[in-house]
């Protein structure tokens, strides 16, 4: 059942090409809403075992090499495949203007979806690969043909970054392959991989994705490929794409690698609260809207990183958390930045903007800013809340310096998110307070609905987590590198 | 054995070589054949494919001169597929003025790749090699009024015929060792020392310097760039296609089959002298020049013909581990990629007629001139690439784990670990290209296409199903890793 994402995505793209343009957004609205219904299904059955990778389809596909078509599902992917469902679903809202080779552009996107709907329900190392290297080249169009700000430079360096990851991916792929003579995933899961081909397969496999998750220091195509993406374009990158990386560095790197991931731990919680409090240093910095936004994105992956490296079921379970409340969250800021401030005002820098008055102007986009900017901060009530308190939970066992570091780094983030909306929408210029605020057109209806969808989807796990972390850690705890 | 069994068993070369003089005389006899004899040299091609699939599963004849195998059936059949969709691109060649030769030196090539393919003898793989080399030295000289072409042909045919007397060189130190020329008996007289003596060291490389020539790998690439981009396109693309599949099979069962007791071993910290680190040297050295050189170049048939050294090199990995693995990826390999350039040089030919060159700005706005050919071209690309759904980065899978599991506890793994490096430097330029197709603006004056004819048509159709089957090979691979599978004892 929940294998029909991925069809009807693809199969949306095929259609989008061969229609006329005027009815790609509304193709495309469709796939993405069937893909977000399809996922929201297995809520609301009980017969389906999430604490297990539970195989859905298995066929044969390269007899001679071992390959098979093989998806499952768990707890974990689930949460993962519900986020893309919204966050593409908000994404094709937000796109809804798009005019210029819209068939085109839809496209792209359907096949970014498509392709990470794909890594999340493989069972079989080379699909998984495959869909994840599928990924990287739409992100390129997409960015290139429809970005602005500095868009070649942005979507190459994006690209070659993604694909540096999947360098590294693919020869950990191999050595696995070559020394388990199997891809199956839960079957490598079961194998003994020597001490030594663990101490360096993991590293290479878990940087080759973690590139995508924007560890630090390899974090730096995610804010220039954020800022100079289109609106959709960044909502999936933050949304989606990032969880791609950090998902397949537990799903494959950890669980395969354990004792691996016992040698590098430390290292990987160094690099993730450096990466933490960095970007948060700099996103304190930043004068473009959307450069905060991308140094936040990278500051929120961190916790992710984090969570993963303490290797307990709070940790872990609040990592999956975090990637789902992120893709939400990030998904909902680049949306107010990119459609809703600069389609109507044409500049995301933050000087210009504090001298509109955009919060008389855009009262709905003010609102949705300020919920998602709680929502960043980790404020209770929001998914951000829950899924920190989460892994911090889980690193004060093992590493409590890491967490007294993190804590001061989190008031950067609540710093800079309050400095952004400060400056975009409550900085009242006193000499023009009493001017009328400027004309500007008003928010869309399409940009209502997907705004609301996602500040829904984080309100809803913020009240109630329980809904997704049940989900979570009976799959967690039935990951190999636990026991 | 009587003549007609000898002749049942030759029976595709002769039926290229008869439809070769056919259509020679009839190019020469007719002034306005160019339809009937592109049509005699398709069916012509046809027909011999049919023969092939005709004959027993198994024959030798004259000690390994001709031999019969399902290996050697199969890829005179891709050979001949690959001469069969260069006669389209021939077709459509605006300067082609003499199209009866040129479609006979194409044939009579084509009967110097089924020689190849079908030989396990090392005279008789000498003649068609140079057979094979005599028709393309020629092809690729074949455009008269271009002075490039004239370059292409002559550098070619310089080091062409330099390697290949090295090549003569090196069998002839093989056979003065061994005492014969059949490569099982080569084996055998081999497999008595077990060391690599002075003499046979200079022997084996001396003969692999032909065939390193044959599949532009570096430091013999040289003549690459120039043929590829002054060749008339079909030339350039059956250089690309055929010639090195072929060669790709022969070298592999000069190795495999004559060479296999000095396989040496190409592993880190554990070097041994044989063929293999030969040959892992090579390639390492064609994957790091090529994509290097391959990221300034401003012409797509120059960018193209570095990609090919690169390419060659990954190809050559697969030898280099020498298990049956690593072969069949490697005979996978090769034969995906000949059909991603053809198909690539397909584009770049549509875009020469329509624009009246083939540098990178010539491509843009090709989306919006032909979106069908700019689909084309990034399957072929990305392909290239070893991008998936399409069939390159199967391809590379397959060699890059048939490397690594071959040779014991990843001895091969820097040889993979340069190849995997090559292959993220490599995207640059693909991508390099498909920016320019997709993302820059189309020039101020738009070129006037010229007037469709048919057999612009039937070159369009050609690329498009070249495309079809580079995504279909990387969907379903196991429709060909079977077969060749299977064909390998």
């Amino acid at each position: 059942m929940i294998a029909w994402t991925i069809y009807i995505t693809f199969a949306g793209a095929v259609v989008i090409l061969l229609l006329p343009r005027s009815f790609a957004r509304w193709i495309a609205l469709a796939a993405t809403m069937a893909g977000l219904a399809i996922s929201l299904a297995p809520f609301f059955r009980h017969d389906v075992d999430l604490a297990h990778f539970t195989t859905i389809v298995r066929v044969p596909w390269v007899p001679t090499l071992g390959i098979n078509y093989h998806l499952a599902l768990d707890g974990i992917s689930l949460v993962l495949v519900l986020v893309t469902g919204i966050a593409a679903v908000s994404a094709v809202l937000f796109s809804w203007d798009v005019n210029k080779r819209a068939n085109e552009f839809f496209f792209w996107l359907l096949l970014v979806v498509g392709g990470s709907y794909g890594v999340f329900l493989s069972a079989d190392l080379f699909l998984l690969f495959l869909f994840y290297e599928l990924v990287i080249v739409p992100k390129y169009f997409l960015i290139a043909i429809f970005g602005s700000t500095n868009k070649e430079y942005g979507a190459m360096k994006l690209t070659l970054y993604s694909f540096f990851g999947g360098t590294l991916v693919f020869i950990g792929v191999i050595a696995a392959y070559a020394s388990a003579g199997s891809l199956d995933l839960n079957q490598l899961a079961q194998f003994q991989f020597s001490p030594q081909l663990q101490s360096w397969a993991f590293p290479v496999l878990f940087f080759g994705f973690a590139v995508l998750a924007g560890i630090w220091p390899l974090h730096t195509w995610a804010p220039t490929g954020h800022v100079a993406a289109p609106t959709a374009g960044s909502m999936l990158l933050a949304g989606i794409v990032m969880k791609l990386g950090a998902y397949a560095a537990l799903r494959v790197a950890m669980n395969l690698f354990p004792q691996g991931f016992q040698m590098w731990r430390n290292t990987l919680v160094v690099l993730s609260v450096i990466g933490i409090v960095y970007a948060a240093a700099v996103a304190l910095r930043q004068r473009d809207l959307k450069f905060v936004i991308g140094y936040s994105s990278v500051s929120h992956m961190g916790f992710v990183l984090l969570g993963l490296a303490t290797a307990n079921v709070f940790g872990v379970s609040g990592a999956v958390l975090q990637m789902f409340s992120h893709g939400v969250i990030g998904a909902l800021l680049f949306a107010v930045a990119g459609t809703m401030i600069y389609r109507r005002t044409h500049t995301r820098d933050l000087d210009e903007l504090a001298s509109m008055n955009l919060r008389r102007a855009l009262p709905f986009a003010a609102f949705t800013f300020v919920i998602a900017s709680a929502a960043s901060m980790g404020i209770p009530g929001f998914s951000g809340f829950a899924a920190e308190i989460t892994i911090l939970i889980g690193a004060w066992k093992t590493y409590p310096v890491a967490v007294w570091i993190v804590g001061a780094g989190m008031v950067l983030v609540a710093a800079f998110t309050l400095r952004a909306l400060k400056r975009s929408f409550f900085d009242v210029d006193p000499a023009n307070a009493s001017a009328a605020p400027p004309q500007m057109d008003p928010i869309t209806i399409p940009e209502k609905l997907g705004a609301g969808l996602l500040m829904l989807a984080t309100v809803t796990v913020g009240v109630y987590p329980k809904i997704l972390l049940d989900r979570i850690q009976p799959a967690v705890e039935a990951m190999r590198f636990l026991k | 054995m009587s003549y007609l069994e000898l002749l049942k068993l030759a029976s595709p070369e002769a039926i290229v070589v008869i439809t070769a003089l056919v259509v020679l005389a009839i190019g020469l006899t007719k002034s306005k054949s160019n339809v009937m004899v592109t049509f005699l040299a398709a069916i012509g091609l046809a027909l011999a494919a049919g023969a092939v699939l005709k004959l027993p599963e198994n024959a030798t004849l004259f000690h390994g001169m001709l031999v019969i195998s399902p290996l050697n059936s199969l890829f005179k059949v891709i050979c001949l597929a690959f001469a069969f969709v260069t006669v389209p691109l021939v077709a459509v060649e605006k300067s082609q003025r003499n199209t009866g030769e040129y479609l006979a030196m194409l044939l009579l090539g084509t009967v110097g790749l089924l020689l190849l393919v079908g030989s396990e003898e090392l005279l008789m793989i000498f003649i068609g090699l140079e057979l094979l080399g005599l028709s393309l030295y020629v092809m690729a000289a074949f455009d008269k009024t271009d002075l490039r072409s004239a370059e292409a042909g002559l550098k070619y045919f310089l080091f062409g015929s330099t390697a290949s007397a090295f090549t003569l060189f090196g069998i002839s130190l093989v056979y003065g060792m061994s005492g014969t020329t059949t490569l099982a008996a080569t084996a055998q007289k081999f497999g008595a020392g077990g060391s690599v003596e002075p003499l046979l060291a200079a022997g084996i490389v001396l003969t692999l310097v032909g065939f390193a020539f044959k599949i532009a790998a570096a430091p013999f690439h040289l003549w690459a760039p120039d043929a590829y981009q002054g060749a008339p396109v079909p030339s350039a693309a059956f250089i690309a296609s055929g010639s090195k599949v072929a060669s790709f099979v022969v070298l592999g069962k000069i190795v495999l089959i004559g060479f296999a007791p000095v396989h040496g071993s190409a592993a880190w910290h554990g070097m041994i002298a044989g063929w293999s680190p030969v040959l892992a040297a090579l390639a390492a050295l064609s994957i790091l020049l090529g994509n290097f050189v391959a990221l300034v170049q401003t012409n797509v048939r120059r960018l193209l013909a570095y990609s090919a050294v690169a390419h060659g090199g990954y190809t050559l990995l697969g030898l280099v581990a020498g298990s049956r693995d690593g072969f069949s990826a490697t005979l996978f390999y090769t034969t995906i990629y000949a059909l991603t350039l053809v198909g690539a040089f397909a584009v770049v030919g549509l875009v020469k007629r329509e624009t009246g060159g083939d540098d990178l700005q010539n491509f843009a706005g090709l989306a919006t001139r032909s979106p069908v050919a700019a689909a084309c071209l990034s399957t072929f690309m990305l392909s290239l690439a070893g991008l998936p759904p399409f069939a390159g980065f199967f391809g590379k899978f397959y060699l890059f784990s048939a490397a690594l599991r071959a040779g014991g506890n990843y001895g091969l793994l820097w040889l993979v670990v340069v190849a995997l490096f090559g292959s993220f430097v490599s995207l640059y330029y693909y991508l390099i290209v498909l920016k320019v197709v997709f993302v820059d603006r189309a020039p101020e004056v738009q070129p006037v296409p010229p007037a469709p004819r048919a057999s612009h048509a039937v070159a369009a159709a050609t690329m498009a199903v070249l495309a079809a089957s580079v995504f279909l090979l990387g969907i379903l691979p196991q429709s060909l890793a079977a077969l060749i599978g299977r064909s390998l004892p």
